[in-house]
């Protein structure tokens, strides 16, 4: 801000004050204050973001070589991760696992957002604590409990079997990609819950008061109000979930089996048993990208939506 | 007025939809619980009987302490920091004209949208070439870097929730930032720091991704779990240890919850 | 810096990015003075009172007070203290903890504090409060608090911004009076930030009505109403009817002044420089036109018009006279004397008539 301008008043006059210019500086700049109050959160974030990632995307031009690597750069392992189907057919499937879970987790949460949004009247605050508490509990112990859930001998199995209703156990419950979409979806439900209810709740009941007085009937009144309204929650919500989901690997590992295996359990192996830590850094910057490019389109889309809707 | 109106009258249908889905939410986790007093080593229907055997068990195996101890340690540390930071950032994000305070924020948060293995591989990768051996230490810088968004995200609305002027109240009375800071503003944001000490300590305790890729020769105590599940005879044991770990994470969130609740009462608009 | 200056603004000027907040403003406050700064919101006046606290630093332009140059002295540091428009009473904190909070620094005994606070108490006419809780307060109360809070650190300024906003009609008119004697009984200096004209032209000494970042006009109460310097601050405070004219002739101290409707109509001079051949305005207050049913002989002018609406607002009326050539009806007011009202309540022709020197120049 220009208050450098400031003419400084004359020192004969007032021989009393010592200048102290720094902290005439600190004093007169709010935006200094605040760049040293949010400096040592920047330091983190930059040393465990931007300098990672940088050699992240410098490794990635890297080759492994034995145990240590050949420095020179060169875009090979883009190439062969362009051409080994097996990767290829991974990332596509973890983004088509991941958009799956998404649509579930978005569509199932919904109705659960607009009943507290609209329909609880005492206790919301229950409500909301109930519905993210187990958000807060260990997402490695909530898949492991979904194996208990689906396993050979699990929940269902043992007890289906238990009730004389199958002879044999059902194979396809654990290690299948549904199992994994199925445990993705739960998971993150507390994700998708927040947003969606807090768009929800914003709405202006006499919007659709009025969309009623109008004619409106209920689903004429949600379509045309409650749901254009309640958008914005449904972007960050989708985004909130398809995101982080898309380079999971824990449910994969323990509930995906052979034909469950997503893009983030092949990253581990890279830089785990296979030891190809530059394949590993293309392959995570490679689903950046992904990512990055799908959530632009996303949004791009939704705004177009919101233009037709409306 | 009346509390229900046209629009919230009551709909059976979408009652009785929300109580499913809280019991789907919390089902699968309660089998856990459940099958952990079972008197079998197998986790299947029917249930064989009630026994405390495996808790008995848990307590005398010896790896199960030091990796909890290695999480608490882990958890306090990260919890401690990321407040700390989390109070500064916050102050600076709600109290000052910040150029590009957009941006910043955004950054700010983008670990809560990234992929954990993404940040896992990425810090494993600077601490390797810097020739960091892995520790209890680069897990913790893992964690902190996972905390910090949710440390900052508790914080801001504690700050939102009082006006600029009282601070500036006290400038106009005498105090300096130091002693305006200890006076005023710590007082007032304290439920927050405490839900925030809480929270993030709960997500540091039951982290597991970037734990899998930083931690050293000490595991963490979901560390020491992903090592057991290979070994289905330790299922039981493992269930055990999870209910306990799931009920002190409910117990120690409900509290930070029931601190940060004024804050939470702006997630409910008054109902007219 | 004039001598007996004590608050002295000198060129300041204010910039948010590229909005300019304040204009070069100079401005000098005299000791134990009430000054007002008045103005609609977004004038510039708060962002001035703030710059007084500390709160903000001008851009350019510097401030003494007590002949201090105050750039680069924090808020905590300045002799002044602050009353805010919403109070700022420290939620966790009591009454009486509120009430001390600045005494820190001086290190005094517990009893001594506790003497100084139920002094203040006394002095806001709320004793016995020590000990009730911030939140437990009405609005009147914690305005009160904040001017204890403030007071008890003797400054040597007192600024208050916009302090009786959020208060009802009855108790902003009964603090107006209280903090009027108070300032006269303690004698420091008071800045005071309204919006309400009615309320500055009560309590100030002199007013500055600002606008758009600019000082409009600096003066005392009187002056401002009788004698505005220019046609904003003749219509921000009070009513005023505006006849467009042509200056004529000039004799002495006064102008004669060719206008629209009025005619030919002579006006005292006072400090406008204008001079034959320049187009001038004329501003004249409803309640200095007399209405009557006919010309009045004993008045300097004198014009006809037509009466098209009459309001009764009890103590006086409010009446609309269109009057040919002139383009808005003219606003008249008079004092309901009479027990049956003023007479003129259905439309007709009518006289206005109104004496020379009530007419301003613009």
């Amino acid at each position: 801000m220009g208050d450098t301008a400031a003419s400084p008043p004359d020192p004969l006059l007032h021989p009393k004050r010592r200048r102290r210019p720094l902290r005439g500086l600190m004093q007169r700049s709010e935006a200094i204050r605040a760049y040293i109050l949010m400096s040592p959160t920047l330091v983190v974030m930059t040393l465990g973001i931007v300098i990672p990632f940088a050699i992240l995307i410098t490794i990635s031009l890297w080759t492994a070589q034995g145990f240590g690597f050949d420095t020179s750069l060169t875009l090979n392992n883009y190439a062969q991760a362009n051409e080994q189907p097996i990767y290829n057919a991974l990332l596509f499937r973890s983004l088509k696992m991941s958009g799956l879970a998404t649509v579930a987790t978005v569509l199932l949460s919904y109705p659960m957002a607009y009943y507290v949004a609209f329909h609880v009247k005492r206790n919301k605050m229950m409500w909301i604590v109930l519905m993210t508490l187990p958000f807060w509990t260990s997402y490695l112990l909530r898949v492991f409990a979904w194996k208990v859930v689906l396993g050979y001998e699990g929940v269902i199995n043992s007890g289906l079997l238990a009730t004389g209703l199958i002879d044999k156990p059902l194979e396809f419950l654990l290690y299948s990609q549904s199992a994994v979409v199925i445990t993705l979806a739960h998971a993150w439900a507390a994700f998708a819950i927040l947003p969606l209810y807090v768009s929800l709740e914003k709405i202006d009941r006499s919007l659709l008061e009025a969309a009623t007085d109008l004619g409106d009937g209920p689903v004429m009144r949600f379509l045309r109000v409650t749901l254009p309204l309640s958008l914005p929650g449904v972007i960050s919500a989708s985004l909130l979930i398809f995101i982080p989901t898309t380079g999971d690997y824990i449910t994969p590992a323990l509930l995906g089996g052979p034909d469950g295996t997503m893009i983030g359990n092949l990253i581990q192996l890279q830089f785990g048993p296979v030891n190809n830590w530059p394949m590993g850094a293309t392959l995570s910057i490679i689903l950046m990208l992904w990512i990055a490019g799908l959530a632009l389109v996303f949004l791009f889309l939704t705004q177009l939506a919101k233009k037709k809707l409306t | 007025m009346s509390k229900t109106s046209y629009i919230n009258r009551p709909n059976r249908p979408l009652q009785i939809y929300a109580v499913l889905f809280l019991i789907f939410l919390y089902v699968p986790v309660l089998f856990l619980p459940l099958f952990s007093f079972n008197d079998s080593i197998y986790v299947r229907f029917p249930l064989e009987g009630f026994t405390w055997r495996w808790y008995i068990e848990l307590w005398h195996r010896e790896p199960v302490w030091n990796s909890l101890m290695n999480s608490v340690k882990v958890g306090a540390a990260t919890s401690v920091i990321a407040t700390a930071l989390g109070i500064f950032a916050a102050k600076a994000i709600t109290r000052y004209r910040m150029p590009g305070r957009g941006p910043i924020v955004g950054f700010v948060m983008l670990p809560l949208v990234v992929p954990g293995i993404i940040f896992g591989v990425a810090l494993l990768v600077l601490l390797s070439r810097l020739g960091v051996p892995l520790s209890l230490y680069t897990v913790a810088i893992g964690h902190m870097i996972v905390c910090l968004p949710f440390a900052i995200a508790t914080l801001i609305p504690r700050f939102e929730g009082f006006n600029k002027s009282i601070e500036e109240a006290s400038a106009d009375l005498g105090e300096n930032g130091w002693w305006t800071f200890w006076r005023v503003t710590f007082p007032i944001v304290w439920p927050g720091v405490l839900a925030s000490l809480l929270l993030t300590f709960t997500i540091s305790f039951d982290e597991f991704i970037m734990a899998f890729f930083l931690s050293g020769t000490e595991p963490t105590l979901p560390m020491y779990i992903w090592g057991q599940l290979r070994f289905p005879q330790q299922f039981p044991s493992v269930l055990a240890l999870s209910s306990l770990i799931i009920f002190v994470s409910f117990f120690i969130v409900l509290i930070g919850q029931y601190l940060n609740r004024d804050v939470q009462e702006t997630l409910v608009k008054k109902d007219t | 810096m004039t001598n007996d200056a004590f608050i002295s603004v000198r060129n300041v000027k204010k910039m948010f990015g590229s909005f300019q907040a304040i204009e070069n403003i100079s401005i000098d406050i005299a000791h134990g003075e009430f000054f007002s700064l008045l103005g609609a919101s977004g004038c510039g006046k708060t962002t001035l009172l703030r710059m007084l606290a500390g709160f903000e630093n001008p851009t350019s332009g510097e401030i003494y007070i007590d002949g201090q140059p105050m750039s680069d002295v924090p808020p905590h540091e300045r002799p002044v203290n602050i009353v805010f428009q919403n109070y700022a009473i420290f939620p966790h904190l009591n009454v009486r903890e509120n009430i001390a909070y600045g005494l820190r620094k001086q290190k005094l005994p517990r009893a001594k504090r506790n003497e100084m606070v139920d002094e203040m108490l006394d002095l806001i006419a709320l004793p016995g409060y020590g000990d009730r809780k911030a939140t437990e307060l009405s609005g009147g109360q914690r305005q009160r608090i904040a001017l204890a809070r403030a007071l008890i650190l003797r400054p040597k300024v007192l600024l208050l911004d916009e302090p009786l906003g959020a208060l009802d009609k009855q108790l902003r008119e009964q603090m107006q009076l209280e903090l009027r004697a108070l300032q006269r009984t303690i004698g420091i200096t008071f800045v005071f930030v309204t919006h309400d004209q009615e309320e500055a032209l009560t309590m100030s000494d002199r007013i500055a009505v600002m606008q758009g970042g600019k000082l409009l006009q600096l003066d005392t109460p009187t002056g401002l109403y009788e004698t505005p310097h220019n046609r904003e601050v003749a219509s921000f405070i009070g009513t005023m009817n505006f006849f467009d004219g042509v200056v004529t002739a000039e004799s002495g101290s006064d102008l004669t002044i060719d206008t629209k409707g009025l005619g030919e109509i002579v006006a005292p001079k006072r400090q406008t420089t204008y001079g034959v051949g320049d187009v001038v305005q004329v501003a004249i207050r409803p309640e200095k036109l007399q209405m009557a049913d006919a010309h009045d002989p004993e008045a300097a002018h004198s014009v006809s018009g037509f009466l098209q609406n009459a309001a009764y607002l009890g103590e006086r009326s409010h009446f609309y006279v269109t009057i040919d050539g002139v383009e808005r009806p003219v606003a008249v007011s008079s004092q309901n004397i009479n027990g049956s009202g003023t007479g003129f309540d259905q439309p007709r022709k009518v006289w206005l008539n109104w004496r020379k020197d009530v007419a301003v120049v613009l």
